[in-house]
């Protein structure tokens, strides 16, 4: 069928060049330059009018019978101003044109290869615009980012979803929010993004550590959250959504309001809020799974040709429960749990959030500067600020329950600025600099040893971005980034730990006061890491439906702070964590392909990579200490050579205009090259189907049903042996064990009404789960203790005015 | 040349952020006063018919660290009944903190669960908390002839309530986790 499609297109577009005396062809699409969405309905005609033709629901054109010449184009949109473009037509041409809504691109409208607008020029890149995240309105980031082939999550129940990409997470993936790198701790398992999915526009993951104007530590990849675009126009326009979650028995709500001025000017304010009490797996509740999460945002500024600003200020506060089954004493306690099968404390649904839980405030500010210099390129100046704090509460004895153990507040100050030259046609310049500082302060007021220790860090960056057109099929990219970092730390460390990890003899000079008198040392560490990372590749396009991209990117990480300074018992996961002060920084060399192509009825994209990382830091067990508690596994930080291998796969094919499906295959292998081991939390392989049907006439029905099969992880380091007082013999500990495969199924379905004016009312249904299928998933760190979600069913009204 | 200006004034910029943030370097952090660390588990066995009291101890001063706890077990008597009470610390404050205090004021939160094995014949707990259920902060122990004997002390923390006395019935969290082993003579 595949095959037959793409000779009949082949011969189609053959015979149509022969028949015309002028033979030449310009093929196009016009595309959103922010979420890129094709724009369909857009004139694309000749300036004397004899050829006009306008952009179909993919955003294609093709114009036939030119000649090889320089045609001069008029490009018209209802959305956007009109545009006047020279383009030298010449045998088959095709060209790729970016319509750009924000007031301060509008003059801005390029042929492809045009510098810089996409993230990267070769790298492997997935987006999702504001209609898919709008479907996660009650969900997070990580669950919305799950849509894209190769990204997956690490989870701590529902509610806390840590974004993987390519089976990496925390401290390798960055995440941009309106072009802030965020500062929110993540480099803990159990912390998710601090970013509410509501006050995002559209969110673009590129898959690996290409982006260098982001950062050149992102082993994992980068993850950009964009704004919504802004018109320029004397208008007021907003959108409400409503969310109705029966697992949970809550909801959210989001509203956003946007006023814009012809000259330029422009206010959006931002709020949800978003309440579930407990959630239910099939067979029971999941005691204390709550969540209470509030987010909002200003952004305000003004844009004109020559120069604008503009300033944001987002907030975040969430208030997360943990699974009360999950909080565990020991080893004996842990094993009890895995051997149960199911939670060892289940109680009547509540909306209290208990403890163990957590709380997160997350303020982000940020004020930017632009100008555009005429014949030269763009300038632009950025400050942010971000404040996060972090409290988790634990089961506690005496009155102490509402009294946090771990309080910790992060403060960070970044400086940055960039300078685009984007008036060359063949070769573009991005450079731009960056400073930053860092706070980190652990309350003692906890009555709980630090986990993190008091810090202090500061980050100096460079970078630049070539971009070269090389003939009509060819962009080349290159790229170089320099990063020095400095950690200044201020921990104290328990004698009998600092001389049990050797510190006494490598480290002694970095004791600044000897508190034998607790058993205890205060120790200032101040490392330096200088990192260097790289990036090349190149794009081919020869025709209008596909694109084979390479890229080559080094990258290089420091150590973060939990991989340095972690020194003490972790309860959820009942392992005694030991960061190293020795860890140096690692390097990942990764190669990435993507094959695209892309036909009226079909297309599909395949993007292999590997990923080889020289010092891999890797957390894993390594013995048993005992206390007077029990035995507890001790998990410390290893640096290893380390392999990462996989295949990202999706297609699409519309079976007619009514009918189409979405297919979806991801796999990655992740290798210990030294000890010849596979590598913990490493996702398993995952398939998902999906068949939509679309009737526009009947208020733009659409309904999807969704097949995911996810296979069991077969690739897992061993188990460890652990004494068991209980039992006063050895047993095996299963914690690294997967779970069996599994396969859920879903659905969506959604109408459009339109209530007069320019408000429309959109109803969507969305089921999860539908079966009730049990089922446990390998990178939940609660699969030890309760099957995950049942049914849920979320019933949506969005309201455009 | 508006470009090199441009240029210059955001580097002057960047250099005035970072000399003005580099200089709170003064005070130390304090050390965290752990409040609910247990270092200690002391039980006292006084025979019942009157006799020397015998004492065991279970001590891990350094809580998490790497240190294993220092077991003390000294030889019982056989054939006897022992009135046992039980005394929890936090010996990393000084004075050492009294935890049994803690224990007691929540004691419908707590259980201690007593295990035997050789010759020991019994251990069962003699008070009770306000629902009536055992708590075992005092406990009679009664031994056998002589032979080897084992008693591993456990405390849990919100354990199911009443149970049947079997760690798996009680449920919670381990708090205290003490295993001895002593000769009975």
């Amino acid at each position: 069928m595949k095959k037959f499609l793409f000779i009949t297109f082949y011969i189609f577009t053959g015979y149509m060049s022969f028949s015309q005396d002028c033979e030449s062809i310009l093929l196009g699409s016009v595309i959103d330059y922010h979420d890129k969405t094709p724009l369909k309905r857009a004139i694309i005609q000749t300036l004397d009018g004899s050829k006009r033709v306008i952009s179909d629901t993919n955003g294609k054109f093709k114009i036939y019978g030119l000649c090889d010449a320089t045609y001069t184009f008029e490009i018209s949109h209802p959305e956007c101003s009109t545009v006047l473009l020279n383009i030298d037509v010449s045998g088959k041409t095709e060209i790729e044109i970016k319509l750009e809504h924000h007031l301060e691109e509008l003059e801005e409208v390029e042929v492809v290869g045009e510098v810089l607008f996409d993230q990267t020029n070769s790298a492997q890149e997935a987006t999702l615009n504001t209609k898919k995240l709008e479907k996660f309105s009650a969900a997070t980031l990580g669950d919305a980012l799950k849509q894209i082939s190769g990204v997956s999550s690490l989870n701590t129940g529902a509610n806390i979803v840590k974004p993987a990409i390519h089976g990496l997470n925390g401290s390798r993936v960055l995440i941009l929010n309106d072009g802030v790198r965020m500062q929110d701790m993540e480099w803990g398992d159990e912390h998710a993004p601090n970013i509410d999915v509501n006050s995002a526009g559209s969110v673009t993951v590129v898959k690996g550590a290409s982006a260098l104007q982001y950062g050149g530590d992102a082993i994992g990849g980068v993850i950009v959250l964009a704004k919504n675009h802004i018109f320029k126009s004397d208008t007021l326009f907003g959108k409400t959504i409503v969310n109705g979650v029966f697992n949970g028995r809550g909801g959210s709500i989001n509203s956003e309001l946007t006023k814009s001025f012809e000259k330029g000017w422009f206010v959006t304010g931002q709020a949800s809020y978003r309440r579930l009490g407990d959630q239910e797996a099939p067979d029971y509740i999941l005691s204390n799974t709550g969540v209470k999460e509030f987010g909002g945002s200003v952004h305000f500024g003004k844009n004109a040709l020559e120069w604008g600003w503009d300033a944001n200020y987002t907030y975040y506060d969430a208030e997360i429960a943990i699974l009360r089954a999950s909080h565990i004493g020991n080893v004996d306690d842990l094993i009890r749990s895995i051997n149960s099968g199911e939670p060892l404390v289940i109680r009547d649904f509540t909306y209290d959030l208990g403890n163990p839980r957590q709380k997160v405030r997350h303020h982000l500010g940020k004020l930017k500067f632009y100008k555009r210099f005429e014949g030269l390129g763009k300038w632009d100046l950025q400050y942010d600020f971000q404040s996060n704090r972090r409290f988790e509460f634990d089961v506690r004895r005496g009155e102490r329950s509402d009294r946090a153990s771990i309080d910790l507040e992060l403060t960070t100050h970044t400086i940055s600025s960039n300078f685009k030259w984007d008036a060359n046609k063949k070769l573009n310049l991005h450079v731009g600099l960056l400073g930053r500082y860092q706070d980190n302060f652990a309350n003692p007021d906890t009555g709980v040893r630090r986990l993190i220790p008091d810090y202090e860090k500061y980050d100096l960056g460079g970078f630049t971005i070539a971009e070269y057109r090389l003939g009509q099929n060819w962009v080349l990219d290159g790229g170089f980034r320099y990063d020095f970092t400095q950690i200044d730390a201020k921990k104290f460390y328990r004698i009998s730990r600092w001389e049990e990890r050797g510190y006494d003899e490598d480290f002694q000079d970095l004791v600044i006061e000897d508190r034998s008198d607790i058993g205890q040392l205060l120790v200032n560490p101040v490392f330096d890491y200088h990192n260097y990372s790289t990036t090349l590749g190149a794009q081919f396009s020869k025709d209008n439906t596909g694109s084979f991209r390479f890229n080559y990117a080094l990258s290089q990480r420091a150590p973060n702070p939990a991989e340095l300074f972690s020194d003490g018992l972790h309860h959820s996961a009942a392992r005694i964590e030991l960061g190293d002060l020795r860890l140096q920084s690692e390097t990942s060399h990764k190669i990435a392909l993507t094959e695209t192509r892309d036909f009226r009825n079909w297309g599909f994209t395949v993007e292999p990579y590997a990923n080889f990382i020289n010092n891999f830091i890797i957390l894993e067990p390594t013995g048993v200490e005992f206390t007077i508690r029990g035995a507890f596994p001790v998990w410390s930080y290893r640096q290893t050579n380390a392999r990462l291998l996989g295949v990202d796969i999706s297609s699409f094919i519309n079976w007619n205009d009514f009918v189409s499906t979405n297919h979806q295959f991801a796999l990655v292998k992740g290798k210990d090259l030294d000890l010849d081991i596979p590598l913990i939390n490493i996702p398993s392989a995952n398939f998902g189907n999906s068949i939509s049907y679309k009737k526009p006439k009947w208020n733009n029905f659409q309904v999807n049903l969704r097949s995911n099969y996810v296979f069991r992880q077969n690739e897992f380091p061993a188990n460890i042996e652990v004494f068991s007082p209980d039992g006063a013999v050895d047993v095996v500990l299963e914690i690294n064990t997967p779970p069996p495969a599994y396969h859920l199924l879903g659905l969506d379905s959604q109408l459009e009404f339109s209530l007069g004016g320019k408000t429309n009312l959109t109803t969507s249904l969305t089921i999860n789960n539908i079966l009730n299928t049990n089922y446990r998933e390998y990178l939940n760190r609660q699969r030890y203790f309760a099957d995950d979600l049942g049914t849920n069913i979320i019933l949506q009204l969005k309201i455009n005015y | 040349m508006k470009t090199i200006k441009y240029l210059s004034i955001l580097l002057t910029s960047g250099l005035l952020f970072f000399s003005c943030s580099d200089d709170d370097n003064g005070g130390n952090p304090a050390p965290v006063n752990e409040e609910e660390v247990i270092t200690t588990l002391n039980i006292t066995l006084t025979p019942s018919g009157g006799g020397t009291a015998v004492t065991f101890s279970y001590q891990d001063l350094d809580a998490d660290g790497p240190n294993p706890p220092v077991v003390s077990a000294p030889d019982l008597a056989g054939n006897t009944t022992y009135n046992a009470t039980i005394e929890v610390l936090n010996e990393t404050e000084s004075p050492a903190e009294d935890i049994t205090a803690e224990v007691q004021a929540e004691d419908d939160e707590h259980q201690f669960i007593f295990e035997i094995g050789g010759s020991v014949a019994s251990a069962t707990a003699t008070d009770t908390d306000g629902d009536g259920n055992p708590v075992g902060l005092s406990f009679d122990l009664v031994t056998n002839t002589a032979g080897a004997g084992t008693l591993t002390v456990t405390l849990r923390h919100e354990p199911t309530k009443p149970n049947d006395g079997t760690l798996t019935g009680a449920g919670g969290e381990t708090d205290i986790a003490a295993p001895f082993t002593f000769t009975i003579n």
